[in-house]
This record gives C-alpha cells, sequence and structure tokens, in this order.
C-alpha cells in the first residue's frame, strides 16, 4: 500500500529524496519494483531467444552436441564459480550499506567488480579462442568435422555467440554501474536510512549471474547431458 | 464557466496562476523537461506528425486503387507505401498514441501524483521514440522498405533489397520506449497513488493502463529479441530463419506474433479506458459493473498471450494447434463483450449529453463491436481459410484500430483538452469532426468487408475491374476521414489562442484530474488530496449539486 499521508516529517528534506515521493519508504519500493519490473521484461527478452534455442536442439540434436564439444568446459566452469562468488560479494554490499559501514560497502563492491572484470577476461579469452578456431558464424565461418551439419553447427554457433554475448553486454553495463556505485559509496552516500541504488544494483546483478548459471549447462555441458531425438 | 465543486472541496482560481506551461520558457525546459505533462505534450506533437505521414501513405494508396489498373504508383512504390503506412500507424503512432500522450499527462494526476514514479525515465523513453523514429524516417529518404510491417522471413532477411536493417532497428529502439513507458506506469499505480485511492477507486483509465503496461512490458522484449534475430541474420547471412541453411521462417512468425497481437491489446486497451471515462461522465451515472470492466481488461491482456498463431492458420502450423488457438482466440470475446455490455448498460437510463467526446466514443463502441465480430469470424478456421490475405482482414483490424484506437483517442484528446490546454475546443466543430470521421470510417472500410469476401487480395496495386465499383466507394470515404481528422487539427489550434476558458471542471465530471486548475499546476496539485468517495461517484455529486443550489 501506498498510503503514506505525507507530512514534514524528517525525511522530508533528505538530500536523495526526489520530489515526486512523499518520503524515502515510498522511493526505496518504487525503486525496487521498478527493477523487478525491468527484470521481468529482461527474462522475456532472453526468454525469447532461448526459445529459439530449444527449438533448434530438438530439431538438430547432433549439431548441438557438436557444438558443445566446441566449448572450453573448463574455462566457463571457471566463469560460473566466479559469478557465484561475486553473487555473494554484491550482497554482502548491499547488507553492509544498509548497516552504513561505508569502508565495507566499498570493498565489497570493488570486490564484486573485480570478480566481474575476471569473467569478462575469461569469456573474451574463450572469443579469442573461438574467432581463431573459425567457430564465427558468417562468410568466415569453417567446419569440416561433418559437414553436413556445417550449417546446424553454425546455428548453435549462432545462439552461443548471441545469448553469451548479450550477457556480456548486461555484465559490462553491470560493470559501468558498480563504477557509479563505489564512486557513491566512497562519497557515504548511503546509510540505514538510504541504501535503495545498492539493493537495485544487487538485483541486476544477480539476475545477470542467474542468466548465466542457464547458459552455462545450455551451451557447454550439452554433450554430457544425453540428448534425446525430438 | 462552471463553479462545479466536488465534495465541497472548493478551488478557486486565481487570475494569473503558475501552471505547468508558464511556470518557464524555452526550448531546453521542454527537451529537458522531467514533468509527465510536458512529456506527454512532447509525445503528442511527435506523435501526430507521425500520424501525418502515415495517413499520406493511406492516402496515396486508395488513390492508386481508385482505378483497377495500376496507373499513380508502380507495384514497388505501392508495397513501400503500404510497408510504411503499416509501420509508422502501428509502430510510431497508435503504440505509443494514448499511453504516451494522455496516460503521460492524466494518469499521475488521476493518482493525486506528483509526477510519474520515473521521471527521467519517462524523458529517456521520449528520446528513444525520436531515436527510433528518426531511424525510421530515415529509411524512408534512403528509399523505402518493402516487406509489409510483419518483416516475414526469408523474404526480410534472403530477397529484399531495401532498408530491412534500418526500419527493423527503428522498430527495436522505439520497442524499448514503450517498455519504459509500461514500467513507469506499472510503479506508479502501484507505488504512487494518492491517500485514500485504494485499487477499486481507481478511474477504470487507469485499470485498463495498468493492463495495458503489463503488455507492454511482457511482450515487447520478445519482439526485440526477434528483431535482433533477423537484424543479425541479415548482416553476417547465417540461417536463424532461413530453411536453405537449416532455420525456421515458422518460428520467427511464432515470436513475431507472441509480440504483435498482443501489441493490439496495447492499443486497444487504452482505448477501452478512455471509453469508461467518457461514457460515465456524459450520462452522469456510475459505470455499470464496475469490478467486470476492471478485471476484464486485465483478462484481456492475459488471453492476448495466448492466441498470436490465429494469425498463421495458413502458414503450415499443425492442424491441432490451429485448432486450440481458434478455440482460445474466441475467449477474448468474452471480456470484450463483457465492456461492451457494461457501457451500453450505464447509458440506459442515463442523462446522456451529446458533446464531443461522447460522440467520438459512440463511434467507438459501434464500430469495436464490428470489428470484434468480424474478428471472431476470422478466427473461424474455415472462414479463415477463405479470406486470408484479402480485405476482410484489412477491413477487420481497421475496424478496431482506426474505428476503436484512433476513435477513442480523438475522444480522449477532447475530453482532456480543456484540462490539457486550459481551453474549449469549439464544439460546433468538433461534432462535425466526429461525425464526419464516423461518416467517413464506415465508408471507407465496410466496402472492403464485401470486398475481401468476394475475393480481392490485399497488398496488389491493381486489381479485377469487377471490384472498381466497391473501392470508389472505398476511397471516398478515405477523403471524408481525411477531412474529419484534418479539422481537430485546424481549430484545436485555434483553441489554443481563441478557445474559451475551460475552469477547473467543464464537463462536470467527478476523477482527481477534474479537482486541479486547468492547466494544472507543475506539481499537480497545490496539496496531496486524500480520496474519500469511489470512483464516478456521479449520484453522490449531483445530490450535493441539488442540496448547493436549494441554498
Amino acid at each position: 500500500m501506498t498510503a503514506v499521508v505525507h507530512g514534514d516529517d524528517e525525511h522530508a528534506h533528505h538530500p536523495f529524496l526526489q520530489h515526486q515521493f512523499e518520503d524515502l519508504g515510498q522511493q526505496h519500493e518504487a525503486s525496487i519494483l521498478g527493477m523487478w519490473m525491468f527484470l521481468s521484461t529482461e527474462i522475456l527478452f532472453f526468454g525469447g531467444v532461448l526459445c529459439a534455442y530449444w527449438i533448434y536442439r530438438v530439431m538438430y540434436p547432433q549439431a548441438w552436441v557438436l557444438g558443445g564439444e566446441q566449448q572450453n568446459t573448463l574455462a566457463g566452469g571457471i566463469n560460473t564459480i566466479v559469478l557465484i562468488i561475486s553473487s555473494l560479494t554484491m550482497a554482502l554490499a548491499v547488507r553492509n550499506a544498509q548497516l552504513g559501514s561505508r569502508r565495507a560497502t566499498v570493498a565489497m563492491l570493488i570486490a564484486t567488480l573485480f570478480f566481474g572484470s575476471v569473467f569478462l577476461g575469461v569469456k573474451g579469452f574463450e572469443y579469442t579462442m573461438h574467432w581463431r578456431e573459425g567457430l564465427f558464424p558468417g562468410v568466415h565461418f569453417t567446419w569440416h568435422e561433418v559437414p553436413e551439419l556445417a550449417p546446424k553447427v553454425q546455428l548453435f554457433m549462432v545462439f552461443y555467440w548471441g545469448l553469451t554475448g548479450l550477457h556480456a553486454l548486461h555484465m559490462v553495463i553491470g560493470v559501468g554501474l558498480l563504477l557509479w556505485m563505489i564512486w557513491r559509496a566512497w562519497r557515504g552516500h548511503f546509510g540505514p536510512e538510504y541504501y535503495g541504488p545498492v539493493e537495485v544494483m544487487g538485483l541486476y546483478w544477480h539476475f545477470v549471474d542467474i542468466v548465466w548459471i542457464f547458459l552455462f549447462p545450455f551451451l557447454y555441458l550439452i554433450p554430457h547431458f544425453g540428448v534425446h531425438h525430438g | 464557466m462552471t463553479s462545479v465543486t466536488y465534495h465541497d472541496v472548493r478551488f478557486l482560481e486565481p487570475a494569473k496562476t503558475r501552471n505547468y506551461l508558464n511556470v518557464d520558457y524555452g526550448a531546453f525546459s521542454w527537451l529537458f523537461t522531467k514533468d509527465h505533462k510536458r512529456i506527454g505534450i512532447l509525445y503528442m506533437f511527435s506523435i501526430s506528425i507521425m500520424f501525418i505521414l502515415g495517413g499520406f501513405f493511406a492516402m496515396m494508396m486508395r488513390l492508386e486503387l481508385l482505378t483497377p489498373e495500376g496507373d499513380l504508383l508502380t507495384s514497388d512504390t505501392y508495397n513501400k507505401f503500404f510497408t510504411l503506412h503499416g509501420i509508422i500507424m502501428i509502430f510510431f503512432f497508435l503504440i505509443p498514441s494514448i499511453p504516451a500522450v494522455l496516460g503521460n499527462f492524466i494518469l499521475p494526476i488521476q493518482l493525486g501524483a506528483k509526477d510519474l514514479a520515473f521521471p527521467k525515465l519517462n524523458l529517456l523513453s521520449w528520446y528513444l521514440y525520436m531515436i527510433g523514429a528518426f531511424v525510421g524516417l530515415l529509411v524512408i529518404i534512403l528509399g523505402g522498405v518493402d516487406t509489409g510491417w510483419t518483416f516475414y522471413t526469408p523474404f526480410s532477411t534472403q530477397y529484399s533489397n531495401m532498408h530491412v536493417f534500418g526500419t527493423t532497428f527503428g522498430a527495436f529502439i522505439v520497442g524499448f520506449s514503450s517498455i519504459l513507458t509500461g514500467l513507469n506506469f506499472i510503479v506508479t499505480i502501484h507505488r504512487m497513488r494518492a491517500p485514500g485511492l485504494t485499487w477499486f477507486r481507481l478511474p477504470l483509465f487507469v485499470w485498463a493502463m495498468y493492463a495495458t503496461s503489463l503488455v507492454q512490458l511482457l511482450a515487447t522484449p520478445v519482439l526485440a529479441i526477434t528483431l535482433v534475430m533477423l537484424m543479425i541474420e541479415r548482416v553476417v547471412h547465417v540461417g536463424i530463419f532461413d530453411p536453405a541453411l537449416g532455420g525456421d521462417p515458422l518460428l520467427y512468425q511464432h515470436m513475431f506474433w507472441f509480440y504483435s497481437h498482443p501489441a493490439v491489446y496495447i492499443m486497444i486497451l487504452p482505448a477501452m479506458g478512455v471509453a469508461s471515462e467518457v461514457v460515465a461522465a456524459f450520462t452522469r451515472k456510475k459505470i455499470f459493473g464496475y469490478k467486470f470492466v476492471a478485471f476484464s481488461s486485465l483478462a484481456i491482456a492475459f488471453l492476448g498471450f495466448l492466441v498470436w498463431a490465429h494469425h498463421m492458420f495458413v502458414a503450415g502450423i499443425s492442424v491441432y494447434s490451429a485448432m486450440i488457438f481458434s478455440f482460445l482466440s474466441y475467449f477474448v470475446a468474452v471480456p470484450s463483450a463483457i465492456k461492451v455490455f457494461n457501457w451500453t448498460a450505464t447509458l440506459y437510463k442515463g442523462s446522456v449529453s451529446w458533446q464531443t467526446p461522447m460522440l467520438y466514443i459512440l463511434g467507438f463502441i459501434g464500430l469495436f463491436t464490428m470489428g470484434g465480430v468480424t474478428g471472431l469470424f476470422l478466427a473461424a478456421l474455415g472462414l479463415d481459410v477463405h479470406v486470408t490475405d484479402t480485405y476482410f482482414v484489412v477491413a477487420h483490424f481497421h475496424y478496431i484500430m482506426v474505428g476503436g484506437a484512433v476513435m477513442a483517442y480523438f475522444a480522449g484528446i477532447h475530453y482532456w483538452w480543456p484540462k490539457i490546454t486550459g481551453r474549449m475546443y469549439p464544439e460546433w466543430w468538433a461534432r462535425l469532426s466526429a461525425l464526419l470521421v464516423f461518416a467517413g470510417f464506415n465508408l471507407t472500410f465496410f466496402p472492403q468487408f464485401v470486398l475481401g469476401y468476394v475475393g480481392m487480395p490485399r497488398r496488389y496495386h491493381a486489381y479485377a475491374p469487377e471490384f472498381q465499383v466497391l473501392n470508389v466507394m472505398s476511397t471516398a470515404g478515405a477523403s471524408i476521414l481525411a477531412l474529419g481528422y484534418a479539422l481537430p487539427l485546424a481549430y484545436l489550434l485555434w483553441s489554443l489562442r481563441f478557445g474559451r476558458k475551460a475552469g477547473v471542471n467543464p464537463w462536470g465530471a467527478v476523477g482527481l484530474e477534474w479537482t486541479t486548475n486547468s492547466p494544472p499546476p507543475k506539481d499537480n496539485f497545490h496539496e496531496t488530496p486524500v480520496v474519500t468517495w469511489d470512483a464516478y461517484d456521479y449520484p453522490a455529486m449531483l445530490k450535493a449539486m441539488g442540496e448547493t443550489q436549494n441554498v
């Protein structure tokens, strides 16, 4: 319920209270709900391309296994662990912002930034390898193993590059947001009264992690799943 | 000039008040505004240009179809024109029309809020719209596009040699503007309602906008990712949807219509919201079956997600899935009919006044019903096979989109014009425009039902001579329709300077927007209103007015 009757209470002049809100509580609830709504859009955004991925996976199980075999499971596995740790540090950053401990908040945000950057570095390494192996779709795509499956393996690689690229784009945006949050936390903007931006940032970061938790098995572990024919 | 006050709340209007229009001046005060009212006006200005442009392409098509021979436009030009007409009218006019203009302006005021929850996001959505529209216009200058507004593959990815990439990129960007508007509305409705304004005291326009926003939020991203895949396929030449390379063109249609069928409800749900407001205001009655009307909006939004493949009955989907989609499509008729019956029941024994918004809405109810019922014809598998890709389909969706959504947009513009500008439009001219639009619309599109039924296919610039009489009627109707649409443009601009001052509440309507000044102050209300009454409490207001007169 929003029915927070306005009044000139002690919150009314908080420097980060935006004019359209009655108080910080309303502002906080609005920003959290706003991020959840944005994430629901994101679910459908990724959901659309994942749906296409699944349909072709059922249509071309062998090509999907061959495509999965091209992936560096070790790199993907390391990245999965790195992202899960970064989710922990992100959650700790939110908690510390809420408690008003500035140094711990900044430290945890920097840790999250570090793990996020490690992820992007490993991803960049994988991309470089794929590029050299001729696994980028288009005119330079090379595939000799089972020639008749080449277009379908290419299709797998389209989804690989598309999905991980979209995910990496979200990571890059997340890194940018983290830098902003680190700056704000360093300036001492957050405390028990006002920590909404860190929490909203956290929601976004966890979402991007969860997307990866889906992408890793879909793209890397397929050969180990035992694909059945549709 | 009326001095109607509601529930003893009196608002005196000083001679020269500060309002959102005169609070500051200059281009920058508009281009960097975070005021939802000014952003609404920016949208109104932008989509009006798009409406004129889309109307131009429509008019050129109708002129070409005056004669059976293809003598005015070449077939290539005609292909471009119907494509641009569709793209402009759907993505750049209808989708943003009522939500981004009237929703932006009125919704926060109806909630008793100072602004939307995220004013900067709101401004960003207008800029995204403008960038998308600019890309779209650039395509027209560069030579156009000929895929139809649906961008069906593999034509759009493999064969068309025109600017498919630019057009889809424009639609992609505009999609995000639509998502941000929906997101903003949902959060605002949840978190920014005035004290006492419970869910079941909300105006039905708010319920309709809520349902619309859900569709914008959950359907638009699927179109976005579909267009991304299409652009990738077009640029990198891989076979996501190309059967020669292992892709599935039907998948494109499924994903496209997963958005584009619900998109119809992005257009019609806000229109239904306007209808509820106007019908109650001009019958001076409580809306009949408030909760049914409110929940039917949500039901339409929900069911709208389950019917997309009825656009694909002849595209080669399995007969079983076709049967299921046909069956589900019938369900949409139930909540739609609930609304129509409830508006009609509200009219019953109401003291109906024939002001322009009401004329537009009465037209809306009739035309929407026609469009809805012919939609049921098309949901029937057998008949759909017969009339697929004929003018029957064209007539059907124009009854919904033009007879429904555009009529209601004009009704809403007239209804809230006094609030937006502080001035009354000239009633006589406005009534004339409503009548011209209604007559012109029917003359344009009713013959197309017949043309389609007897077999005239859509999207051709030439046709068999026996179809000419009906086509001449249609073109004549389109000319009347164009006049009907041109009139408001003239007299609304005229009214900005010469219109009578509107006062707080020219219609004697209830609702929070009619308790604040016209035009409203920058923060909408001088103090946060507290709501103690139900929506559309006209009986109580009439009683209060009677008592005032007796004193």
